[in-house]
Formats: structure tokens, sequence, C-alpha cells
């Protein structure tokens, strides 16, 4: 068996066993740090001396329709599986005691790991898009059941969403398979993605704008962008880990995987809309950021609001930008994971995530203040953590694709899009502020309690991978940089 | 083996089960649907290994049947789906005793289980149907049958109210198709199809408008029968008040023949471009009219087996985009598979309806909450079930959409497809609402008995739902074996 199957295998068997009745916690904690494991095993095996597709395995399935069930992984691929593990590993640690249901809690979340490292590990059009709708209903579930707030509502409103984004998206995928010339019609990404390089294909606008509009709902590219906030918000801790810390990010892999090689002329052609679109990102949804009042929705917002940033490295469309966008997609997992988990404590522990009642926890858990102040300073790009390399890395590409002493669109739109950095800094240090130091709130109470060792542990993990990748991204762009390398001048 | 035996097969198994009834014991009316259902099995059996050259190919009944690929094929799905329907039947049977006027035990059962196999022959004999005469005799056949089916439950409102409407509007129905097929003879001079199709191209062009005007007879007859909008007015208060198992038979069933006759009398006249030209826009507007009628529609239904009424109109409608689409060269694979997907998640849907709403008491969508509390393994099939229909990946549902969009988008019907999307979305909408009441809601009385499941209906769910999602992932051999 290849070990990419083995890989979406543990955790679909072990949501399998849960379902069933084993001992959810202790099983799903297993099957997650196997595969974390194996995810390691894997980087540490890939070569990147050949580079390209590596552990290929191919299984035709009706070779008439060109549906093969491939996997393979290239550098891109293995550094966000590395990610889905990682944070299905730390997700799986934090959640708490569930009291309904918890076989079924497990399950959804390794349901949506399954299909978050399925979808990265694909190489056939059809099973890259079936891993990922995969996901869709356990989200739905888990919003909707162990959900807070209005959480009917929102889970409809978000399976909706995603759902309409993930049809437009299969219609750009069809248009995209029609453009090949008849005889070479490949659902395989690698032929299509030599096709492109070769010029062999031509999809024009309109598919283009499918796929960047399909995928833009996936990734809550504004103006789409209102479900996010409101499902990380109201999903418990550990779903908004993953889906905001993993699944959005097949998004922005997808347009890496499929826009970059296939539609670079209409990338510039749009460039512009995607500007001022992403401009909306870091800048409306920025000071839409700074007025919220309850920490789950700021983060969400915050999330909402750094994919802006993925974009003008996409729209830059250099190695330097692409390389700063592919790192940013690990970074940025990582760091949101950590603060919803973190957030997930904090609720637990105060009964509220309202600014207005919080305040001084830090003198009661002062490690938990800790590690929120270390989440927080990830997030807001401090230089050590893999966020500043990547976002410097995106800076510097989207500037270097203007002209030089022109000062056109890019370079306004960089200039512009700096000032998301203040404003993300000034979010998060009030928040950090307001819940961690000053007077005591209302409801922080004498005998509330500092995480457990046990709670600490997930969170530190993600830290470390942090800090590790910040001071030497290197470790990271090794295996992303080749991915793009056809790029550099 | 003579692929005309199989119909006799199913006739003759028909009248035994219609005799025994007479001499079953009270409680052993149950046998006859047991021994319908092997039976079936036995001729489904039989259809793989049937021989077409074994026909004579001079005798006169040729004119009338044919034995291709297609109509083996629709005749596999009939067998399939009566086999299941009767599966729901004796699941169904406590409800059918308790509506008939008689007190004596298992009252009205033995017919209950004989008449879907007579069902079954009319739509067998539909599928290699080839001449209009022939199409009509059958589907007569067929119709007349489901009267009697669907106002079943005598002393159930609901039922006579469906059977009345279901009279009066099929028989409306099979006045446009008379009044069709005479316009076409009376243009061509034939009712062979094979025989209009040669007489079409030497046709004066002055009769083309009396021809449209037959095929658009024909055609609104059809409307009526695959449900259509704007002809879909009837479905829902007959799918709700018919006993279930007929509701699933009627949607699954009936559907699909109507569709092979679509199919069958369209291929006779797109073959003049001029037709053609005429023709597919109009199923375009019925396809786009009916996607977008059907799924929205359906949003604010309360009781599912209405809202599976909503579902199937729905359903049509994606089946008309594949027959306007017909021009791409994949079409017609697409619409089988289409159709085969249907048959698995539509009669899932219904099996474990029939069997939660005997325990439940009623099929609103408030006797399914909680019941992922009460039977997790029905819970996890009926979601299996709605999600196939809602087209998730991994899914049979998913691809039969799948399949058909990418010929849509070779026809380039963009506006189609745009209302497509909307009708998908939508549909995700009131599908989820079934997962929510079975996953999200509290059960309105916890002290419920446990719902018992024979064995049969154990066995016919795990199968389909294996099947849903073997055909999901791998719909290789399915599709070697669609025409």
């Amino acid at each position: 068996m290849s070990p990419l199957l083995s890989l979406i295998l543990i955790p679909l068997v072990t949501a399998a066993f849960c379902m069933a009745g084993a001992a959810p916690r202790r099983i799903s904690l297993f099957g997650a740090g196997a595969n974390l494991l194996l995810s390691l095993y894997l980087l540490a095996s890939y070569n990147i001396g050949i580079g390209g597709f590596q552990f290929v395995s191919e299984n035709p399935l009706f070779p008439a329709y060109g549906i093969h069930f491939s996997l393979g992984a290239d550098g891109l691929s293995l550094v966000l599986i590395l990610l889905a593990t990682l944070v299905t590993f730390a997700a799986v640690w934090v959640t708490p005691k569930i009291e309904k249901f918890a076989g079924m809690f497990y399950a959804c979340l390794l349901f949506i790991s399954a299909g978050a490292i399925g979808a990265f590990s694909s190489i056939d059009l059809f099973f890259f898009y079936a891993f990922h709708e995969l996901a869709l209903i356990p989200t739905f579930l888990l919003i909707g059941i162990w959900g807070s707030g209005e959480r009917q509502r929102i889970a409809w409103k978000v399976t909706i969403y995603l759902a309409f984004g993930s049809f437009i998206l299969l219609l750009g995928l069809i248009g995209l398979w029609q453009a090949a010339p008849p005889e070479l019609r490949t659902l395989d990404i690698r032929l299509l993605q030599q096709l492109g390089y070769a010029g062999m294909m031509q999809p024009g606008p309109v598919v283009y704008l499918l796929l960047l509009f399909g995928f833009g709902i996936l990734i809550a590219l504004f103006p789409f962008h209102t479900w996010a906030p409101e499902a990380y918000a109201s999903a418990p801790a550990p779903a908004a880990m993953l889906h905001a810390g993993v699944l959005k990010k097949f998004g922005l892999y997808g347009l890496l995987r499929l826009a970059i090689p296939i539609f670079p002329a209409e990338i510039q052609q749009f460039a512009h809309l995607v500007l001022v679109l992403l401009l909306g990102n870091i800048l409306y949804v920025g000071f839409v950021t700074l007025a919220q009042k309850r920490l789950d929705l700021m983060l969400g917002y915050s999330s909402v609001m750094h994919m802006g940033y993925a974009f003008l490295g996409f729209v830059a469309l250099n190695q330097l930008g692409l390389g700063g966008m592919s790192l940013m997609l690990f970074a940025h997992g990582l760091t949101i994971a950590a603060l919803f988990a973190l957030s997930g404590e904090i609720s637990r522990r105060t009964g509220t995530l309202e600014f207005s009642q919080l305040g001084g926890l830090a003198g009661r858990a002062p490690q938990l203040g800790l590690l929120f102040g270390f989440a927080a300073m990830a997030s807001v790009g401090l230089p050590g953590f893999s966020t500043f390399a990547s976002e410097i890395m995106i800076f510097f590409g989207a500037f270097a694709r203007g002209t030089v002493g022109a000062f056109d669109w890019y370079q306004t739109c960089t200039a512009l899009a700096l000032w998301g950095v203040v404003i993300s800094a000034v979010y998060m240090l009030r928040a950090y502020r307001n819940i961690f130091w000053g007077s005591r709130g209302s409801a922080v109470k004498d005998d509330t309690e500092d995480v457990s060792s046990g709670e600490r542990w997930a969170v530190i993990i993600l830290i470390a991978g942090l800090l590790l990748t910040g001071f030497r991204p290197a470790i990271l762009l090794d295996y992303l940089n080749p991915v793009f390398a056809y790029l550099a001048p | 083996m003579n692929p005309l035996y199989l119909e006799v097969y199913v006739v003759v198994l028909g009248i035994v089960l219609l005799m025994a009834e007479a001499f079953a014991g009270a409680g052993h009316k149950r046998g006859i649907a047991y021994a319908g259902i092997l039976g079936l099995l036995g001729i489904l059996a039989a259809t793989f290994f049937v021989d077409p050259a074994a026909m004579n190919s001079a005798a006169p009944y040729m004119k009338f049947y044919r034995a291709d690929a297609l109509a083996i094929f629709l005749k596999q799905f009939a067998l399939l789906s009566t086999i299941i329907v009767l599966v729901m039947a004796v699941e169904y049977a406590p409800t059918v005793e308790a509506n008939m006027p008689s007190e004596r035990r298992g009252a009205g059962l033995g017919e209950f289980f004989a008449l879907p196999v007579l069902a079954c022959a009319g739509l067998m004999w539909m599928a290699s149907a080839v001449d209009f005469v022939m199409i009509f005799v059958s589907l007569e056949l067929v119709t007349i049958t489901f009267y009697v089916l669907v106002s079943y439950l005598r002393q159930s409102n609901a039922s006579l109210e469906a059977g009345a409407k279901y009279l009066v509007l099929g028989a409306l129905s099979t006045g446009f198709l008379v009044y069709g097929i005479t316009w076409v003879y009376g243009v061509t001079g034939h009712t062979n199809l094979a025989a209009i199709a040669e007489a079409l191209p030497g046709l004066d062009y002055a009769v083309v408008p009396a021809l449209l005007f037959g095929f658009g007879l024909v055609l609104v007859a059809l409307g009526f029968k695959v449900a259509a909008a704007p002809f879909q007015f009837w479905v829902p208060d007959v799918y709700q008040g018919a006993p279930t198992p007929v509701t699933a038979y009627l949607s699954v069933a009936s559907k699909a023949a109507g569709f092979i006759v679509l199919l069958r009398v369209l291929e006779t006249f797109v073959v003049i471009p001029d037709l053609q030209a005429k023709i597919l826009p109009v199923i375009a507007v019925l396809a786009g009219a009916t996607m977008f009628f059907g799924n929205l529609a359906a949003i604010p239904q309360s009781n599912l087996k209405r809202l599976l009424a909503y579902s199937s109109i729905g359903h049509a409608g994606y089946l008309l985009l594949g027959v306007a689409s017909i021009g791409a060269p994949f079409a017609g694979t697409a619409i089988l598979f289409y159709l085969a997907a249907y048959l698995l998640m539509t009669l899932l849907a219904f099996l474990v309806m029939t069997i939660v709403a005997q325990a439940a008491g009623g099929d609103d969508l408030s006797n399914f909450n909680g019941l992922n509390q009460r039977a997790p393994h029905l819970a996890f099939a009926l979601l299996l079930a709605m999600l196939s229909l809602a087209g998730i990946p991994l899914t049979a549902g998913f691809l039969g959409k799948l399949f058909i969009f990418e010929c849509a988008v070779q026809q380039q019907h963009y506006v189609l497809i745009a209302l497509g999307v909307v009708a998908v979305a939508a549909g995700f909408y009131f599908y989820l609402k079934v997962i929510r009441a079975m996953y999200w809601q509290q059960p309105a009385n916890p002290d419920v008995p446990e719902i018992e499941v024979s064995s049969l209906a154990k066995i016919t769910i795990a199968t389909l739902c294996a099947l849903i999602i073997w055909l999901g992932v791998y719909p290789a051999p399915l599709l070697a074996l669609l025409p």
C-alpha cells in the first residue's frame, strides 16, 4: 500500500472505530499521532534532489472518462500534509470531554482530516475535488450539533455557501478538462500542468474566473467572506482549528496547483481585480476585525484578513511571492489553530469570550497567557515566527512584480497592504491586553484554573513548529521553492 | 434465451401469485411477497443470459418489439426496482391491513404484493416498445395498475384523494398521448418508430407544423409521466397520499419508463436537423423549469414524503438536462447512469422511511427527530441516501450529476447550467434538513421502543448503501454494462 493511501486510510479507519463505539479519544489520538509520524517520515524520505511528484500510485477506475485514483506528493503537497497531520493531532488533543455522541465528534474531526489529506495528495482532478467535499458534511454536523450561539442558522449558512462555491469550482474544473485538445484530455494534474507549460491549453478567462471565485469562496475572498467568521466563532474549537487551519488552505492550494501553470496570462489580465479584492480582505476586513468585541469573532475575521496576503503572493506570480504564499499556508494554519485552541481554553475556563467580561486572566492562568502571547505575536508576524518570513517574502515579491520607479498597481497595493500588519498588531495586542492584563474581569474567578500539562503540549507543538520554521524557513522552502522554480528569472 | 420470454415469465409469475393468494392462509400472505421477490430475482438473473439473436427477425412482432442493450438494461432496472418495492411492501403490510374495511387478518395483502409484478411486466414491455401502439398499450398496463395501487388504502382519505387525482390526470395525459399519436400517424402514415424515421426526410415542408404539433402533444403526455414542470402539479399530492411503496415505485420505475419512451421517440425525430433545432430548445426550457421548480419548491416542505416528491421533480429536471444535451457523445450513458443512481438512492430513502414511519406513526420530518439516537444504522443509511441525492462526491448521485453537467457544458447550455447550480444549492438545503432532523434534533418522545428491522430489509438496505458508495467510487463496471 502506498504511504499516501495509508495517510488517508488511517483517519478513516480510526473514524469508523470511533463510530462503532471504541474509546474515541484514545484511539483518535493514536491514529492522529501515527499519521503525524508517517507524514514526518514522508518528508524525510522525499528526495528533494529529484523533486516533482513522488510516492506516486495510480489505479485506473474508469479509463474512458479518464478517472484514476492517483496519489502523489511534491514538496508543496508534503508541507500541507504535514500541516494537516500536525493540526489534526493538536485538535484531537485539545478536545475537551464531549457530553453527547463523543464517538461522532471525533469521527467528524478525522473525516475532515482525511478529506484534507486526500485533497492535498490527489493528482487526479476528480479525487482532488471529491476529497474536499468529503469534509463538508462533517463540518455541518460539527457546527450543528456541538456549536455555540446560533449554531443551526450558521451551520446552514456555511454549508450552503461552501456547497455553492464548490459547485462553481466544479464547473471551472469541467471547463478546464474540456480546454485540452480532445485527444489529450486528462484529469491528471501533472499532465494538465505540462499542457499548461507547453501552451497547449487555452481555457480562457471564463474558466479562470470560475476557478478564482470557486476557490475564492472556499478561501473567503472578499466579498465572499461572510460565512467564515461566524462559522469559526460558532464551531467547537477543534473544528475551527481544522477548518481555518487546514481545510481553508485547500482553495489556495488549488490556485497554486492549477491556476499558476495554466492561467499565467489570465492571472495578469485580472490582476487588478484581485488586487482590489485582496485590499478588501486586508483593509476592509481588517477594520471590521478592529471593531470586534468577542475573541472568537475577532479571530475569525483575522483569519479572513490574512487570506488577503496570500492572494497578494498569488498575483505577484514570481518565485518569491509564491514561495511566501505557500510558506504562509503552513504558518497561518499553525497560528490560527493555536489561537482557536487557546480561545477554546479561555471560554471553557471563564464561560465567555466577550472582552468586556474578561481581564487579568494572566494572574490566574499565567501559562495560558504566555502561550496566547506567543500565538498572538505569531499572528502579528513578529520576526522569529514563520508568519514573518512568509509575509516579508510576499511583500517583496509583490513589490518586485511592479515596474521599478513607476509606482504602479502592484507597488501601490503592496504599500497599502503593509498597513494590514499595523492593523493586526493593534487588534491582537488589544485583545491580549483586554483578556490577560488590567483589572480582573467579571468572568475571571478566584478558582479559574491554568492550563494543565496535557492541554499545554498541544499548543506548544504548534508554536514550536512556527518558531522552528521561522528561524530557519529553509526547512520548508527547500521543499516549496522547486515547485515554482520555473518562474525564477 | 429468447428475450421475449422474460415478460412472459413475469406475467405468469404475477398470475400465479394472484391465484396463490386465494389459497394462502391468513397468516401466510407475506409468503406471496417472498415468492414474488424470489421469482423476480430469478428472472433478473436470466436477463444476463438472454440472446437477442434467438429472436426470429422476420416475425411480425419484431415491428413492435426490440431487445437491444438499452431495452435489456431497462428491463433489469424495472426488475430490480420491483424487487426492492416488494421488500418495502412487506414492511408496509401492517398499514395496508389497518386500512382495509375487512377485519380479517391479511386482508388485501395478496393483491398488494402481486400487482407490482404485473406493473413490472408493463415496464419491461415499454423498454422494448418501438411502435406507438405498443408504447401506448404497455404504458396503459402500467398506469392502470397504478390507479389501483395508489388508492389502495381504502380507509385513508389521503390515499383515495391521491387515487382520484392520479386517475383524472392520468386519463388526461393518456388523451394527450393518443391525440398526439394520431397527428403523427396522420402526417407520416406510420405508428412504427423506424418507419416514421424513414418517412421523415421525404415529408412535405408544409406538414412539418402538424408533425410538430403531434410531437408536442406526445411530449406533454410524457411530461406528465416523468413529472416535468409545468406538468408536475399532480405529483406532491399523489406521492404523499399513495402507500409509500407505491410512491417509491411511481417515482423510480414509472419515471424511468417515461424517460425511455422519451429517448426512443426523440431518437426518431432528432435525426432531422430542422426538427432537432425546434425540439431540443423546448426540452431545454422544460429542463430548466423542472430543475428550478422542483428544488426550490422542496425547500419549505416539512413532510419527508412530500419533500421526496419535490425532489423527484428536481431529479427529473437534471435528467431532462441530459436529454436536452443529447448531442453530446456521452449523453445517453450519462442519463442511464443517472437513472441507475437515482434508483438506488431514492429506493433506499423510501425503504428507510417506510420502516421509520411505521414505528414512529407518521412521515413528517419531526417523526425523524433524533433518529440517530433511536436507530443509528437506519439514520446512517438515510444520511447516505440524502448525501447521494444532494450530490456529495464519492456517492453515485455525484457522478450522475457530474456526467450530466459535463454533457451540458459540451453542448454549451450555459443558462441551464446556471439554473442547475442554483437548483443544486437549494437541493443541499432541503436534503440537509433531513440530516438535521436525524442528528441535531432531540426525539419528541425519548422512551419509544427500538425500531425493529426485518433481516430482509436489513440486507436490502446494506446492499443499497454498498452499491451507492461503490458506484460513487468505482463506476467502471456499471458504465461498461451501459449501452
